[in-house]
């Protein structure tokens, strides 16, 4: 399952991004950042810093109050909301901390939905959702429905699901938090294994083990402003 | 504040379409019980109500006015059980025609405009009244004003004129052929004239052709059945010189007219009624009920701060109530509001006084729905506060999948759908009894409609039959009315009718001559000619209204109920109310008589007839002439080519009647009063009860929505759009839409085919066919797509809600 993103030009670019609510400080305050294809970013800081907010913009589940956000080429701050969506389908994909798996559908399923969204037939969707689960080792589950299946195998099952569409970013919001230490460690190696695949990634983490183990480069985020910016040995 | 206070005002203004969604809820039910309960008890013997409120006559006397003196008449007052009485007012019955008049809209929807000059309004009995107010019949003013001067004239709610203000009539068979302008309409509910002018006005009105009578109106102790007004006549004519008394009028016959047109609304009306207050206490409950179960979770997280199971329920009920007390407010004012236009036709209709809704259902009403509210939030709610905190906050969150649920999704993932179709069909199994509660509103929705359209339809079917009896657009009348001739019933629902004495013979155009003038006039398609007659009928107690037909009247002949139309002679056609009471079946032999001569008929069918007593037989002119009756049409229906004017033939035709006599003018529309005010009560109560379902609809998919919000967040994240969200959200209720109509569709037809027979027993008629099967095949099908628009409606508001929840704040909702 090879990725191939060979190019120096960015894939994400954030100029001056703010994002304010209506009360207390901005949750990001003038910050710009730039990913290039194949990195793997990892974004650590305390709570409050602005990690999942700079997700939610780079995943079009928000927009800035000030400030550009680019993906791709696309202006993703001025998108439509249907056109945010497609976005989403097309070239994100999202892995949560707490999996945001479907209960009432199976595991198959719950892999099949980004692309049954954005209206691929179900015969050619099943065949790309198989392989996927094959390649993760978790095909046996196919059938079965994602309470019956351990945090790891869960978390895999959204890894599958994010990848359905063959993104051009895959982006992780704390995709250890909630699992143990053997199941975070399965996490933390497939995750190495993708972007030694070509796959850009960008974690949201306070895993710090994580975040050697699998970041090509460390960002520190502080009161909504980067702090450190480093290249870090990834493996 | 209390902590309690705090609770409670977070519940109401946190969940703000909740909290409208309660109050529209109470307001609607509310509003839908008060206008059905009130017109219930309105129509509870309307005419009985009306009548003690105007202190009506029992007898309307008429007295020869060369015969008896004022004075005598004012006597008559102090006769044996007399209990009030008024007049003696001057009566006059005059001939008058339009006068070319600029009125305004008057009511039943005449429209404001000019009416032409010389159109014949038929026989008018004026009476001579100072004002509205006296100690027998004591008039309504529906419009306008009461007569104060010479030249102005107040007129029926019911008499034959056109009820508009500015109408200009002109009088003349009057001294002077003066004209009077209409001032005011007013209601007797007892009908004792069709217009009033002002005593001097009435004397100068009179005649040598239209002599002055005098009118005393009379109340008697003793008055409840027909023999006790015969004897109270018999004594009436005994206390004034013989001859003097020319007529009476009781008023248990123009009850029994009043009474009919009442039954046969109350049991349509029961049957929205039950209707409407099932679906309020149906969706109260939903809606309530639905909200505190909702909140489960909270009244978990509640518990586990410190409140008492006590203070919760009490949290709670306290939540449900506020907003819906103000509904129920609101829902009281509007429920007697809209009511206002309702019971307003349904006073022309009944012909009473002013209904109104009786205080006891503004009271009743509004507490038996707090009381449901209350109900509705308790049973949640103590069931909640009984729960564990930790395990009401498990409960609480979103629904756990069911296997149900899950084997639907299965079987939808692989239907060849779009995904966010397939996403919502599944939707439904996940909430069962939430569903089922939603499809119970839609199902309710769903008869009401059903219900509503095939009543609609056999009303306009019946009207469409009353259209039949006098048909055409034209009427040519062979006969002019001299003096003090035999006068019948007049006025669109039956009015005075009078016994008196033949004085002279009525002036008759030859009906040959009109039928030949009417053949010869570029123009017409078709006509017959109609005579009538009260005959002995075999099987029949009293004299019988009997019509003769003259011509072919096959192109509009009565509805049918069984047998056929007249298509030969020897034939007879009873109304089915004659035909019950006579005994007699279709192919039996009945014999007419007049007098010491009679003729056997054959019954060849029965029809349905509305009129006057609904006893009445039909046959054709050689019968007539059988028993000695003159046998020649004295009016000719007259249906016009396509494309003929009636203006233009009426002004080719009339010159060729002049020299050999008869009169033809525009057929009036027979449109039905009590028709047009069940159409009105149809709509309004259909429109109301679909409405409340739709509600419970819109607030099923609001709590859906908020149980599935995180949901609806992984799939936005995932690649929702906006419109597919919409769809999935109306995908999951168009299901229970459409298998509710599936099922309400044929329970209304039912309901329809149930009342309707009921509706025709009440005024003693069978209804033909063609009047209860009214619904076909294609309606079916609409009918059962309404069931899905009220589910679609109801999701529409919710659905755009979900589609702009923000995906952020969705994902991150437990």
């Amino acid at each position: 399952m090879t990725v191939n993103r060979t190019t120096t030009a960015t894939l994400i670019e954030l100029d001056c991004v703010t994002k304010a609510y209506t009360e207390g400080p901005p949750a990001l305050a003038g910050l710009s950042l730039g990913v290039r294809p194949g990195e793997a970013v990892a974004v650590l800081g305390p709570s409050g810093s602005g990690k999942s907010t700079l997700l939610n913009l780079i995943a079009g589940l928000d927009k800035p109050t000030a400030g550009s956000v680019i993906v791709d080429g696309l202006r993703i701050d001025q998108l439509s909301e249907a056109a945010s969506a497609k976005y989403r389908r097309a070239r994100v994909g999202m892995v949560f901390q707490f999996f945001n798996l479907l209960d009432d559908l199976t595991v198959l399923d719950n892999v099949l939905l980004p692309a049954q969204l954005a209206g691929m037939a179900r015969a050619k969707a099943t065949a790309r959702g198989n392989e996927l689960l094959a390649y993760l080792g978790i095909d046996r589950h196919a059938a079965a429905y994602p309470g019956r299946l351990s945090g790891g195998e869960r978390q895999r099952v959204a890894v599958a699901r994010a990848l359905m569409n063959r993104p051009a970013l895959l982006l992780a919001d704390e995709p250890t938090g909630a699992l143990d230490t053997a199941s975070g460690a399965d996490v933390r190696q497939l995750l190495t294994d993708l972007n030694a695949d070509g796959q850009t990634i960008v974690l949201v983490t306070h895993d710090v083990a994580l975040a050697e183990a699998c970041a090509t480069r460390t960002v520190e985020l502080r009161d909504g402003h980067i702090v450190r910016d480093d290249a870090a040995v990834a493996r | 504040m209390s902590a309690l206070g705090r609770v409670v005002r977070g519940g109401v203004t946190r969940r703000k379409v909740q909290t409208l969604v309660m109050a529209l809820t109470a307001l609607l039910a509310v509003t839908a019980s008060v206008m059905a309960a009130g017109l219930l008890v309105a129509s509870n013997a309307p005419f009985d109500h009306a009548f003690a409120e105007q202190r009506g006559p029992h007898l309307t006397a008429l007295f020869d006015g060369s015969k008896v003196t004022p004075t005598q008449l004012d006597a008559t007052t102090h006769g044996h059980g007399v209990t009030a009485a008024a007049g003696p007012y001057p009566v006059v019955t005059i001939h008058p025609e339009t006068a070319g008049s600029i009125h305004s809209a008057g009511d039943k929807g005449i429209p404001g405009g000019v009416l032409p000059s010389g159109i014949m309004l038929g026989p008018l009995t004026i009476a001579g009244r100072a004002s509205t107010g006296g100690a027998v019949d004591d008039l309504t003013m529906v419009h306008g004003r009461w007569a104060t001067k010479p030249d102005e004239i107040v007129i029926a709610s019911d008499s034959s004129l056109p009820p508009a203000l500015g109408l200009h009539i002109k009088a003349t068979d009057a001294p002077g052929s003066p004209t009077l302008t209409v001032v005011g309409i007013a209601r007797s509910v007892a009908k004792t004239a069709d217009a009033w002018v002002t005593p001097d006005e009435a004397r100068a009105l009179a005649s040598a052709e239209n002599p002055l009578e005098f009118q005393m109106l009379y109340r008697f102790s003793y008055a409840k059945t027909d023999a006790g007004i015969s004897a109270d006549r018999r004594v009436l004519a005994a206390d004034v010189p013989p001859g003097a008394l020319t007529g009476t009028q009781s008023y248990l016959a123009t009850k029994k007219v009043a009474d009919a047109n009442t039954a046969a609304f109350v049991p349509f009306i029961a049957a929205f009624g039950v209707l409407g207050l099932v679906l309020a206490v149906l969706i109260i409950g939903i809606v309530v009920s639905g909200a505190v179960g909702a909140a489960i979770r909270r009244i978990g997280v509640l518990k586990a701060l410190g409140f008492t199971p006590a203070q919760v329920v009490r949290a709670y009920v306290a939540q449900a109530l506020l907003p819906a007390l103000i509904g129920i407010a609101l829902g009281v004012l509007f429920g007697n509001l809209l009511a206002i236009p309702v019971l307003h036709g349904a006073e022309s209709t009944y012909g009473t006084a002013s209904l109104a809704i009786p205080l006891w259902v503004n009271v009743s009403v509004p507490l038996l729905a707090a009381v449901l509210v209350a109900i509705a939030a308790v049973v949640p709610a103590l069931r909640a506060g009984r729960l564990r905190a930790a395990e009401a906050i498990t409960l609480g969150g979103a629904p756990k999948a069911n296997t149900h649920g899950r084997r639907m999704q299965r079987l939808a993932s692989r239907l060849p759908l779009p995904r966010a179709i397939s996403l919502g069909l599944a939707n439904p199994l996940a909430r069962p009894a939430r569903s089922a509660a939603t499809g119970g509103a839609v199902l309710f929705g769903a008869i009401a409609m059903t219900f509503a359209f095939g009543l609609t339809s056999t009303l306009n079917n019946v009207q469409h039959g009353r259209d039949l009896d006098s048909s055409g657009q034209v009427v040519v009348r062979t006969e002019s009315f001299g003096p003090n001739v035999p006068r019948k019933a007049s006025g669109p629902q039956g009015g005075p009718t009078f016994i008196s004495t033949p004085q002279s013979a009525p002036i008759k155009a030859d009906p040959n001559a009109v039928a030949a003038a009417i053949t010869a006039q570029p123009g017409t398609r078709a006509y017959y000619g109609t005579t009538d007659a009260s005959l002995a009928v075999s099987g029949l107690s009293s004299s019988t209204d009997a019509i003769a037909y003259q011509g072919d009247s096959s192109w509009a002949t009565h509805q049918m109920i069984e047998g056929h139309w007249l298509t030969g002679k020897g034939q007879v056609v009873l109304s089915s109310l004659a035909l019950q009471s006579s005994g007699a079946s279709i192919g039996d032999e009945i014999t007419v008589s007049n007098g010491s001569r009679s003729a056997q008929l054959k019954v060849v069918g029965e029809v349905f007839d509305l009129h006057d007593s609904g006893i009445a037989v039909f046959t054709d002119t050689s019968a007539f002439s059988a028993i000695g009756l003159t046998a020649g049409a004295d009016e000719f229906y007259v249906s016009l080519k396509s494309g003929t004017s009636v203006a233009g033939y009426l002004a080719g035709l009339k010159p060729a009647l002049l020299s050999i006599g008869g009169e033809a003018d525009p057929n009036p529309e027979n449109k039905s009063d009590v028709i047009e005010t069940m159409d009105a009560l149809i709509a309004t109560l259909t429109i109301m009860l679909v409405a409340v379902a739709g509600l419970g609809v819109l607030n099923a998919v609001v709590l859906e929505t908020r149980d599935r919000t995180h949901d609806l967040g992984v799939l936005k994240s995932l690649g929702m759009t906006p419109r597919q969200t919409i769809t999935s959200v109306i995908t999951s209720v168009a299901g229970i839409g459409l298998l509710a109509g599936v099922v309400g569709v044929p329970l209304g037809v039912a309901l329809h085919h149930y009342v309707v027979p009921i509706m025709g027993h009440t005024v003693a008629t069978k209804l033909p066919s063609v009047d209860v099967a009214v619904y076909h095949a294609p309606m079916l099908v609409a009918l059962v797509f309404a069931g899905l628009v009220i589910a679609v409606a109801g999701a529409l508001l919710p659905a755009g809600w979900a589609a702009k929840i923000r995906t952020a704040t969705a994902l991150r909702t437990e």
